[in-house]
C-alpha cells in the first residue's frame, strides 16, 4: 500500500471506521489507486486552473486520532433552537458534546462509524452513490482515507421542523494533521430537513481537510442546506458535494465563507426529476491572504427542472477568490429555467477575482441566463452616508453589508438568515458601532 | 454662520471655482443661482467635504473654524448638512437604521448619549408626521424604489431629524411637482430660526416663492456675479442667465 504523498508515515497503524468490512476495504483500494493515479489537483486541470493545493506540497500532515479530538471546548457555536447536534474536534465526533436524544422515530442521524456497525448495508447503499465519480483526486483520497464523517437519514414523509446542527471545530492540535470526513445524506419522499453547518477553526495548529457529501432528496423531499465556514488561517478546507435532488424535490444551500487560508468548495447538482429545483447561493467574504474558491456544476438532465444560483463576494487585503459555475442542460431537458449570478466587490486594489460563469445548452426550448460583475464600494454612496456624520469605517461597512444582502435574501429560512447575517457582521472591522437591527436586514 | 473667502476649488485638475466669496448670517437664507455648469454643485459638495473636490485657495469659515481640513461626517457632526440634488440609492440597508445609525453618530461625536431603539423610533415618527410621510418609507431600503418626490422627501427628513444649523440644498427642487415642492419648502421653512442658515441651491425662481430668502447670489463661472435682494430671482427668472453668461467669457 503505498504512502499519500503529502502524508507522514505513523507509527501505530490506526484503526479506522469499517476496517473489518470487505466491501468498504475494496473502496478503500480503488480510491487510493485512483489518487495515486490521479495525484493532487495542479492548475493544469481545467476545474483548478486558479486554485492550487500549495499546502500540500509543503505540510507533513498526519491523520488525526481520537486524541486529537480530546481537548478541551469552551464555545459551541449554535443557530440556537436545533433538533440534534453533532459535534467534531479536530475531525473526531466528541460523543459527549453531542446531543441526538431528540430525533423522531426513524431519523438517522450520527456518525459513520456507529453507522457501519449498527446499519453497514444502509452505508453500502449510500456511500459512493451520489458520488460516482472515478475522476476527482480529492473524492478518491476521501475515499481512500474516509476516517469520520456523518450520516442523515430522513425516511419518507418526515418533517422535521427544528434544523439539525453539525459543528466542526479545528485547529487544535500541536501538529499538522489531517481528516477525511465522508457524510451520507439522504432525504426520502415527501420528507423535509434542515442542515446547518459550523466550520470554525481556533487555535494555530495546521489542518486539512478533505469531506465528501453526498445527498439525494427524493421525489417531493425539501433539503435544505446551510454552511458557515469559519476555518482558521492554518486552514486547508476542501469539500467536495454531490447532490441528486428526483421529482419534485428541492435543495437550497447557501455557503458563506469568512475564513480559511485556502478554502474549496465544489458542488456537483444533478436535477434528475422533473419538477427539481436547486437554489445554490452564498457569499465569501475574505482579507489577508485568503484564497477561496467556489466551483460549481448543476446538471439540468431532464425536462421542467429550474436552479438559480446567487454569490456574492468581498475582497479586502490582498485576498483572492475564485467562481466557477457551470450549468449544464442536457439534450432533452425542455423547459429548464437556469439563472446564475456572481458580483464581488474588490476593496483594495491587491485583492484579485478570478470568474468563469459558464452555460452549456443542448436543448432548444430553455430560458438560462448568468451574469458576473465586478466592482469597487460606490463612492458617491460612501460620501452620502458620510455626509449624514456616519464615520468612514462605519459607512464602509455598511455598503458592504448592503452589497451582501441581496444574496442573503435567498435563503429561505429566516433564523439562518439573521444567523448568517450575524456572521457577516461579525466578520466586519469595528462591528461594534453596528445597530442591532442589522440583523434583521436581509 | 458661514464665510466664504475668495475661495478656488478644483476636480480632477480643472479649477470651477475661482475666487467665489460669500457671507451667510445665523438665521439667513440664502439663495444661490446660476446656469449649468457654473459651479454651483461644485460648491456644495466643496462645503460638504467630498473626495476629489479641492480646495486650491481661500477659506470657508464656519461657526469661526476652517472647515477645509475637516472629514465630511467630522462635518455633518457639527451641523451642515447637505441635501443631494440626486440622492443613493442604497439597497438592503433600512431607511430607519440609516437615520438611526446618522443620528447617533453625530451624538457621539458630540459627546452626547446614543438614542435607543425606542427613543429614536419615538423622534422619528413624529418627524415623518409632521413630514405627512408613511411609516412604510422607513422600513424601506435608502431611497430604493422610491420616487422622485420620495427621494426628496427623504432628503427633507433627514434634515429634520438632524436639525442641521447649516442646511445646504443642491437643487432639490429638480424634478419636483407642486405638490412635492410644497413638501419640501415647508421642511425647510420648518427649521428656519434665528440660530439656523440655509444655503438653497437652484436653477429656477420657482423654489423661492415657498422658500423666501434673505438673499438671492448669481454664481457664473465660479464666482459670485452679482447679489440681490428676493426681487433678484424674479428678474433672472425674466431675463435669464445670459448677461452673466457674456459677462466673464
Amino acid at each position: 500500500m503505498s504512502v499519500i504523498p503529502f502524508m507522514a508515515a505513523t507509527d501505530t497503524a490506526r484503526a479506522l471506521p469499517g476496517d473489518d468490512i470487505p466491501w468498504l476495504q475494496a473502496r478503500r483500494e480503488s480510491g487510493r489507486s485512483r489518487f495515486d493515479k490521479l495525484g493532487i489537483p495542479t492548475p493544469k486541470l481545467e476545474n483548478w486552473k486558479f486554485t492550487r493545493l500549495r499546502p500540500l506540497d509543503n505540510t507533513q500532515y498526519t491523520p488525526a486520532t481520537d486524541k486529537d479530538g480530546q481537548v478541551e471546548i469552551s464555545k459551541i457555536p449554535s443557530i440556537g433552537n436545533t433538533q440534534a447536534r453533532l459535534v467534531f474536534v479536530n475531525g473526531r465526533l466528541r460523543d459527549d458534546l453531542s446531543d441526538v436524544s431528540d430525533l423522531p422515530t426513524g431519523v438517522r442521524f450520527g456518525s459513520i462509524d456507529a453507522a457501519l456497525k449498527s446499519d453497514a448495508d444502509w452505508v453500502q447503499e449510500h456511500l459512493g452513490k451520489v458520488a460516482d465519480d472515478a475522476d476527482e483526486a480529492m473524492v478518491s483520497l476521501n475515499e481512500a482515507m474516509l476516517d469520520s464523517g456523518f450520516v442523515l437519514h430522513v425516511p419518507k414523509g418526515v418533517v422535521l421542523t427544528r434544523p439539525l446542527e453539525v459543528i466542526y471545530i479545528g485547529g487544535l492540535t500541536d501538529g499538522a494533521v489531517a481528516y477525511f470526513p465522508r457524510n451520507l445524506i439522504a432525504i426520502e419522499e415527501g420528507a423535509q430537513a434542515t442542515l446547518f453547518k459550523h466550520h470554525e477553526g481556533r487555535g494555530v495548529g495546521e489542518y486539512f481537510a478533505n469531506a465528501v457529501t453526498e445527498v439525494s432528496v427524493a421525489q417531493g423531499a425539501i433539503f435544505k442546506h446551510y454552511k458557515v465556514q469559519a476555518e482558521s488561517l492554518y486552514a486547508t478546507h476542501v469539500t467536495t458535494l454531490y447532490a441528486d435532488v428526483g421529482r419534485d424535490a428541492t435543495y437550497e444551500s447557501f455557503n458563506l465563507s469568512i475564513g480559511g487560508l485556502l478554502s474549496r468548495s465544489d458542488l456537483k447538482i444533478n436535477l434528475s426529476g422533473q419538477g427539481a429545483h436547486a437554489a445554490v447561493n452564498g457569499a465569501y467574504l475574505m482579507r489577508g491572504k485568503e484564497h477561496c474558491d467556489n466551483t460549481s456544476l448543476i446538471d439540468m438532465s431532464v425536462p421542467n427542472t429550474t436552479c438559480k444560483q446567487v454569490y456574492k463576494g468581498v475582497l479586502d487585503d490582498e485576498s483572492r477568490a475564485v467562481f466557477q459555475g457551470k450549468i449544464h442542460v442536457a439534450r432533452d431537458a425542455q423547459k429548464a429555467d437556469g439563472r446564475m449570478l456572481c458580483k464581488t466587490l474588490l476593496l483594495t486594489n491587491d485583492a484579485e477575482i478570478d470568474v468563469k460563469p459558464e452555460l452549456e445548452i443542448y436543448a432548444d426550448d430553455v430560458q438560462c441566463a448568468h451574469g458576473a460583475t465586478t466592482g469597487q464600494l460606490d463612492k458617491t454612496a460612501l460620501f452620502y452616508l458620510r455626509s449624514r456624520g456616519i464615520p468612514e469605517a462605519l459607512a464602509r461597512n455598511m455598503l458592504v453589508q448592503s452589497f451582501i444582502g441581496d444574496a442573503l435574501l435567498e435563503i429561505t429560512d429566516e433564523t439562518v438568515r439573521s444567523a448568517l447575517s450575524d456572521r457577516i457582521v461579525r466578520w466586519l472591522p469595528a462591528h461594534c458601532y453596528l445597530a442591532e437591527e442589522w440583523k434583521e436586514i436581509a | 454662520m458661514l464665510e466664504i473667502k475668495d475661495l478656488h476649488a478644483s476636480v480632477g485638475g480643472t479649477e470651477i471655482l475661482k475666487g467665489l466669496t460669500l457671507t451667510i448670517e445665523p438665521g439667513e437664507v440664502h439663495a444661490i443661482m446660476g446656469p449649468n455648469g457654473s459651479g454651483k454643485s461644485t460648491l456644495s459638495y466643496v462645503l460638504a467635504g467630498r473626495d476629489g473636490y479641492e480646495v486650491t485657495g481661500g477659506r470657508i469659515i464656519y461657526e469661526g473654524e476652517d472647515l477645509t481640513d475637516l472629514d465630511p461626517e467630522e462635518r455633518a457632526a457639527k451641523g451642515v448638512f447637505l441635501a443631494f440634488q440626486y440622492p443613493v440609492e442604497i439597497p438592503g440597508v433600512p431607511n430607519s437604521t440609516f437615520l438611526k445609525e446618522s443620528v447617533n453618530a453625530v451624538r457621539r461625536y458630540n459627546g452626547e448619549d446614543e438614542l435607543d431603539a425606542i427613543k429614536f423610533m419615538k423622534m422619528l415618527r413624529g418627524k415623518t408626521k409632521e413630514l405627512g410621510m408613511s411609516d412604510d418609507m422607513l422600513k424601506r431600503a435608502v431611497n430604493v424604489g422610491f420616487s422622485g418626490g420620495e427621494k426628496k422627501r427623504n432628503e427633507v427628513l433627514q434634515m429634520a431629524v438632524l436639525e442641521p444649523k447649516l442646511a445646504i440644498l443642491d437643487e432639490t427642487d429638480s424634478g419636483l411637482d407642486i405638490d412635492a415642492l410644497k413638501i419640501v419648502a415647508d421642511g425647510v421653512n420648518a427649521l428656519r430660526s434665528p440660530e439656523r442658515s440655509s444655503l438653497v441651491i437652484t436653477h429656477y425662481q420657482r423654489l423661492l416663492d415657498y422658500i423666501v430668502p434673505d438673499k438671492v447670489h448669481v454664481l457664473a463661472h465660479g464666482k459670485i456675479q452679482r447679489t440681490g435682494g428676493k426681487e433678484l430671482a424674479l428678474e433672472l427668472e425674466k431675463n435669464g442667465y445670459a448677461d452673466f453668461v457674456g459677462e466673464a467669457a
